[in-house]
């Protein structure tokens, strides 16, 4: 247990000393939040059924940020430690592998919902920030929706040979999805043929099912978001731990 | 008791075959190395017996515990400093420490450890600023920090400067002082010669040789050499005539004599003396533990 907070509080710190991980996460969302809020400000807007810009980007800027922490954070920072031959040096300890597993999802998930929560206090302080929904609900599909993008991370670190590899692989399959999900442009200004190509990025139903949760969805009318996502959870544990390599 | 055992280990990689049939045992107290070139196997041996490879066949036992059903229990008994391995460069060395000391049940004082290792001065930097030997040292912290009985320390120094390599070597020796038990491996002779009680020659996945260094040495009868320049080139007959010279050899100035005898080198500087042949650079070359990898394999050991 003592081993456990130790590993937890050093992934901790190794992430607020990764200037890039650290901006891109916390400060990044926030920047284009206020690029986006002084170009169209915040007022009622009919194109998004009465809502403001900044009211419809909040939640899909969380995306972005999920997605980040998914697939480049993670891959990225798991490849590292294993291309180092940092695991295999810890793997000489008598430390448990489900510790280690555990402390970088622990710390990924604190990290991606401190990015949400700054975007919020962000929108909330400069803009006015409009909420509809339920916390509970929102926060539920928000935390589905980061287990589901860390667990494609996983599968990205072991199935890439390389560091390298997987942080090429993490660019390629991240940033089509974070212009084309709807994350950063809203998908009502997408031609039709973009939009159904989007439909095939998993990222577009946390876009959805964020937006959805923030101005009051039900469960019932999101359950085909749901069912991708938690589809994509659990084929993202059982492939890596099938595949997942310590040196 | 023996505190490692080793019987009929094998391990292969797909086609080749790494290790093949070593057994051996390692005894309480003492340093235990494992030298051969670059490929041998060794890594593969020390890696079955530190758990973190599992043999095809074979039987291992260290510290009366099988490596691959009590590997957890194991670990906590054992201190391992990995040829291949790091820590993350963006930690503080207290941090490492810290951390590794969180990971075992039983830990030293890390702040006694950094004193010792000479890392005290180190406490704040981040590891990725460390040189070469401050690392090393740093591992070997690492390996010691669950006060291990047995301390097994894979290519020690390993593009370390001779300096710094000197400084380790009085670390393992220090480390043996306190009553653990070493397995080293190295594919630097010397460094098995200098440390090493016992030395097994670990060549193509086979052991061919387990001795004390002086036996290993001794077993294969080489000449000792001792190397001076001259001018007076009718040297060489005079050498020739001192019974306990195998040989004379001389090459421009360079003349290399060959002997068996304790006494040689005393023999022939007399004679030079007696002679007054006047001689320069002259030293004196032991059989060393290359010699005895050239004599048995027929090739040398340098990668």
């Amino acid at each position: 247990m003592r081993g456990f907070i130790k590993y937890l509080v050093i992934e901790f710190k190794l992430f607020l000393r990764e200037p890039e991980a650290f901006f891109f996460t916390l400060v990044f969302p926030i920047l284009i939040l206020v690029v986006f809020g002084s170009i169209y400000g915040n007022e009622p807007n009919l194109f998004f059924a009465g809502r403001g810009t900044v009211d419809i980007s909040v939640p899909a800027f969380m995306a972005i940020i999920i997605g980040m922490s998914g697939m480049m954070n993670i891959p990225m920072a798991v490849a590292t430690e294993r291309e180092k031959g940092i695991l295999k040096r810890l793997r000489a300890t008598p430390i448990q592998p489900g510790t280690i597993l555990l402390s970088w999802v622990l710390v990924y998930f604190l990290v991606t919902s401190a990015g949400a929560i700054l975007l919020v206090i962000a929108g909330k302080t400069i803009y006015h920030l409009r909420f509809e929904g339920s916390v509970l609900n929102t926060s539920l599909a928000f935390s589905l929706s980061t287990l589901s993008f860390l667990s494609l991370g996983f599968v990205i670190a072991s199935v890439a040979p390389t560091a390298r590899t997987a942080s090429i692989t993490g660019s390629i399959l991240f940033f089509p999805m974070m212009f084309l999900s709807g994350a950063t442009f809203p998908s009502e200004i997408m031609p039709e043929a973009v939009r159904r190509i989007s439909n095939l990025f998993p990222l577009t139903y946390v876009v959805k099912i964020l937006q959805g949760f923030w101005f009051g969805a039900v469960w019932a009318e999101q359950i085909r978001s749901t069912v991708i996502l938690l589809g994509m959870l659990i084929a993202g544990i059982v492939i890596s731990a099938f595949t997942f390599r310590w040196e | 008791m023996s505190i490692i055992q080793v019987e009929h280990l094998r391990k292969s990689y797909k086609e080749t075959m790494a290790v093949d049939d070593i057994s051996f045992q390692v005894e309480e107290g003492e340093i235990f190395g494992m030298v051969g070139p670059n490929g041998a196997g060794k890594t593969t041996i020390i890696e079955c017996i530190e758990s973190l490879r599992f043999p095809d066949s074979g039987k291992i036992s260290v510290l009366g515990l099988n490596p691959h059903k009590k590997n957890y229990l194991l670990k906590e008994k054992i201190g391992i400093q990995l040829q291949e391995a790091n820590l993350f460069s963006r930690i503080k060395v207290w941090e490492a420490l810290d951390l590794y000391a969180s990971l075992y049940r039983k830990s030293l004082d890390t702040r006694y450890l950094e004193e010792l290792m000479g890392l005290r001065e180190k406490h704040n930097s981040f590891v990725g600023k460390l040189s070469g030997g401050q690392k090393q040292r740093l591992f070997i912290t690492l390996a010691l920090i669950n006060d291990p009985e047995v301390v097994f320390l894979d290519e020690l120094t390993t593009g370390l400067d001779p300096q710094a390599r000197r400084t380790m070597w009085k670390l393992v020796r220090d480390i043996q002082n306190q009553g653990k038990t070493v397995f080293l491996v190295t594919h630097f002779m010397e460094e098995a010669e200098q440390l090493c009680d016992r030395v097994a020659i670990i060549d193509h996945g086979h052991m061919i040789a387990l001795d004390k260094p002086e036996n290993l040495i001794a077993s294969v009868n080489i000449e000792s050499r001792i190397l001076f320049t001259v001018k007076d080139f009718s040297v060489k007959k005079k050498l020739e005539k001192i019974p306990d010279v195998t040989r004379v050899k001389q090459q421009n100035e360079w003349v290399t004599v060959y002997g068996r005898s304790e006494e040689l080198v005393g023999e022939v500087v007399n004679l030079l003396i007696q002679e007054k042949i006047y001689f320069r650079r002259l030293k004196t070359e032991q059989p060393n533990l290359e010699d005895v990898f050239l004599h048995l394999t027929g090739r040398e050991i340098r990668d």
